[in-house]
């Protein structure tokens, strides 16, 4: 199974994924793990793929584990459905009995991440034990597993932001337009810009003003941030990466600042 | 752009983080959020200055012991090419993860502390990265400012080192004098050795040539995938999908399937983008042949008269992983090599080498965690190989304990057994 949250990571996978075994059909479906707070330009994007694809889409819903009783949603404006995502990948995972899952995790994202396999084993539980990892030698990857464990395999562990974008350059693929310059009603909250929408609004000190921007990642609403930019092609894209000084995490991702391990911690629990 | 792997490793001494960080920040490859991080962590542990190790050191607990467990991948790129580089951990207990990051490193970087000279330790990082075939091998004399620049220190150490790289086999040995706390020679040019005319530690990334590290000769082809596209418009389609691990190929070749030992004709060599005219290392495409013969996974496409050892009978020095249970004579494991998995007998322990100084204990009965051994297999099936010094794809393989599937020996294959 391969996830694709429709972010450019994401749909990089995708695309080699289908050169990979061109001229088959992709021979796993795609999962999307919804946490219900999407980018509408996201959605119809990813709809628009799965389509052309012919491929299969699994949903898994974070919106259906709250109603199931299965997570208890966090409270209060900071309040976000990051971590509960964990909990339905690990779900859907199970349900169809999974022994691979692909993903589009980059090392150089975050430093946790910088220690990840590219064949990372997930015990029974979904775990990442970053202490016990399988050495990982020339391109001889062990996928061995037993059952009801399963590996979550990154082929583009080390590619870079500049990566990502030089291929979508190189190779014309389409992303959700979020990623491209445009206007948008914004509140400013911790250093970032966020876009107001029915999942987020701001408090009455935070002013909501319309702005030109764009998003550097695409994830879960509440905590993906914006910035200012004219960048509206991918070229221009490519530019603006080019002279950055800051990380793409650091710059849009609210949920990695909670604490200096937030993402190796969540990672331990069976987080992308 | 080309793609370039480095392998360095080394102690906290050595000034390998200050290299590092030194590299990365002056090729401006240090974002500002990052530095941020690193300078506040600094402080709160009390030092007074910016430790650069911080960047690479992910985890909470590499963090919380101020060491490098793991490898630590760092990316960075110049005009020129694209780097990758694996950073090790240089002790002993580490040799495991200087073999990860070794196996597919272009370049190894190695530092001298122009004070101490050769150690243990320098020894012991240019064997493993000569034993793991690493192509080109660069030695930084470093902390040059603590000897006076001085060109007589910095040429009596290149020529002990050449005197003991004597030994070892290593295609391309380099030398640079550096001070990685100035600069001097890492990006730029040194102002403090007009005697040094030799290229920075950057300049010998960008341009020692990489393109013949591959090997253009043998034709290596191990199967990956069958693709069948069960589509209308493909319905007669059966395409052979894998990595070209050795030699050009091109429509029209004869060639050979092992072990069925079955020859055809390549008819195509066809990618999403198109049909290509030539394939060659590490491309990876799809194989169509004019024949309809049996072929699968694990199968190894070749020339018919340039063929790969056929052998259940496989000699090898390896490297154990494990914190388990040593490697000793008579333990089976899985194999794989290649895109082919199988089973494997250890028959013989020849000998373990001592990492430091080469010696060969032929009374070792078992390998431990981060020992090194020359053994005999026996598979139960087969293995298409060729030896690590010629081929390092179709040469190496990975040992797998069976029930844990633990991946716990990195072998290095020296022959078929006569």
């Amino acid at each position: 199974m391969l996830l694709f949250s429709g972010g450019k990571d994401s749909a990089v996978v995708l695309r080699l994924a289908v050169k990979a075994f061109w001229p088959a059909r992709l021979p796993f479906p795609v999962m999307h793990v919804d946490t219900g707070h999407n980018f509408p330009e996201v959605i119809e994007f990813r709809d628009r793929m799965i389509e052309s694809l012919e491929a299969q889409l699994i949903v898994a819903s974070v919106q259906e584990a709250i109603d199931q009783g299965r997570v208890v949603e966090e409270t209060g404006p900071r309040a976000s459905r990051n971590r509960l995502q964990t909990e339905s990948l690990l779900s859907a995972i199970e349900k169809d009995r999974f022994d691979m899952v692909f993903g589009g995790a980059r090392r150089d994202e975050e430093k946790a991440r910088a220690k990840e396999r590219v064949f990372s084993f997930r015990d029974e539980f979904g775990q990442w034990d970053p202490k016990n990892q399988r050495p990982e030698l020339w391109s001889l990857y062990n996928p061995r597993i037993n059952v009801g464990e399963h590996i979550r395999a990154f082929p583009i562990s080390n590619w870079t932001e500049m990566d990502i974008w030089q291929y979508v350059e190189d190779e014309s693929i389409e992303l959700p337009s979020v990623y491209f310059a445009h206007q948008r009603k914004v509140f400013e909250r911790d250093g970032m810009l966020m876009a107001e929408s029915p999942y987020l609004r701001p408090t009455d000190d935070e002013e909501l003003f319309e702005s030109t921007v764009r998003f550097r990642t695409v994830g879960d609403m509440t905590c993906t941030g914006a910035f200012e930019s004219t960048a509206a092609t991918v070229r221009e894209i490519i530019d603006e990466v080019s002279a950055t000084r800051i990380t793409e995490r650091g710059a849009s991702r609210a949920d990695d600042r909670t604490a200096e391990a937030a993402m190796e911690d969540r990672k331990k629990e069976g987080y992308f | 752009m080309e793609l370039v792997r480095i392998a360095t490793t080394g102690s906290v001494d050595d000034g390998k983080s200050t290299l590092i960080g030194r590299l990365l920040f002056d090729a401006k490859q240090i974002f500002q959020d990052q530095l941020d991080a690193v300078e506040d962590a600094s402080r709160r542990r009390g030092t007074d200055y910016v430790d650069l190790a911080l960047l690479t050191d992910g985890l909470r607990a590499e963090r919380e012991q101020g060491i490098t467990i793991d490898v630590a991948y760092r990316y960075f790129a110049t005009p020129k090419r694209k780097f990758v580089l694996a950073d090790t951990p240089g002790h002993i207990q580490y040799t495991r993860n200087m073999v990860t990051g070794s196996s597919t490193a272009n370049i190894a970087l190695i530092l001298v502390d122009a004070r101490n000279g050769m150690l243990e330790q320098t020894r012991r990082h240019s064997f493993l990265a000569s034993l793991l075939g690493v192509p080109h091998l660069v030695l930084c004399v470093n902390k040059m400012d603590l000897v006076d620049w001085s060109e007589e220190r910095y040429d009596e150490l290149a020529d002990e080192f050449r005197e003991f790289a004597r030994r070892l086999d290593i295609y391309d040995l380099r030398f640079v004098p550096v001070s990685a706390l100035k600069g001097d020679n890492i990006v730029e040019p040194s102002a403090n050795m007009p005697w040094y005319h030799g290229p920075t530690v950057l300049e010998l990334l960008e341009e020692i040539h990489i393109g013949s590290d591959e090997n253009l000769i043998d034709v290596r082809f191990p199967v990956q995938y069958v693709i069948r596209p069960h589509r209308h418009d493909f319905s007669d389609y059966r395409g052979y999908a894998g990595k070209v691990s050795g030699g050009l190929m091109k429509p029209g070749d004869e060639v050979v399937v092992l072990p069925s030992g079955f020859s055809s004709t390549i008819k195509n060599i066809s990618t999403h983008d198109g049909d290509l005219d030539e394939a060659a290392p590490p491309m990876s495409v799809v194989l169509t042949l004019e024949n309809d013969i049996d072929v699968s996974r694990g199968d190894m496409i070749c020339r018919p008269h340039n063929q790969p050892h056929a052998s259940q009978d496989i000699d090898a020095m390896v490297a154990w992983m494990s914190e388990g249970p040593p490697l000793r004579p008579g333990a089976k494991y899985a194999i794989k090599h290649t895109t082919k998995w199988g089973r494997a007998m250890v028959n013989e322990l020849q000998y373990r080498l001592d990492v430091n100084s080469l010696h060969r204990d032929d009374a070792a009965t078992e390998l431990s965690l981060n020992e090194i051994g020359r053994i005999r297999l026996r598979a139960t099936t087969p293995f298409f190989f060729d030896e690590y010094r010629r081929n390092r794809e179709t040469g190496s393989f990975i040992l797998v304990e069976e029930g844990t599937n633990n991946t716990v020996g990195a072998g290095m294959i020296t022959g078929q057994t006569a």
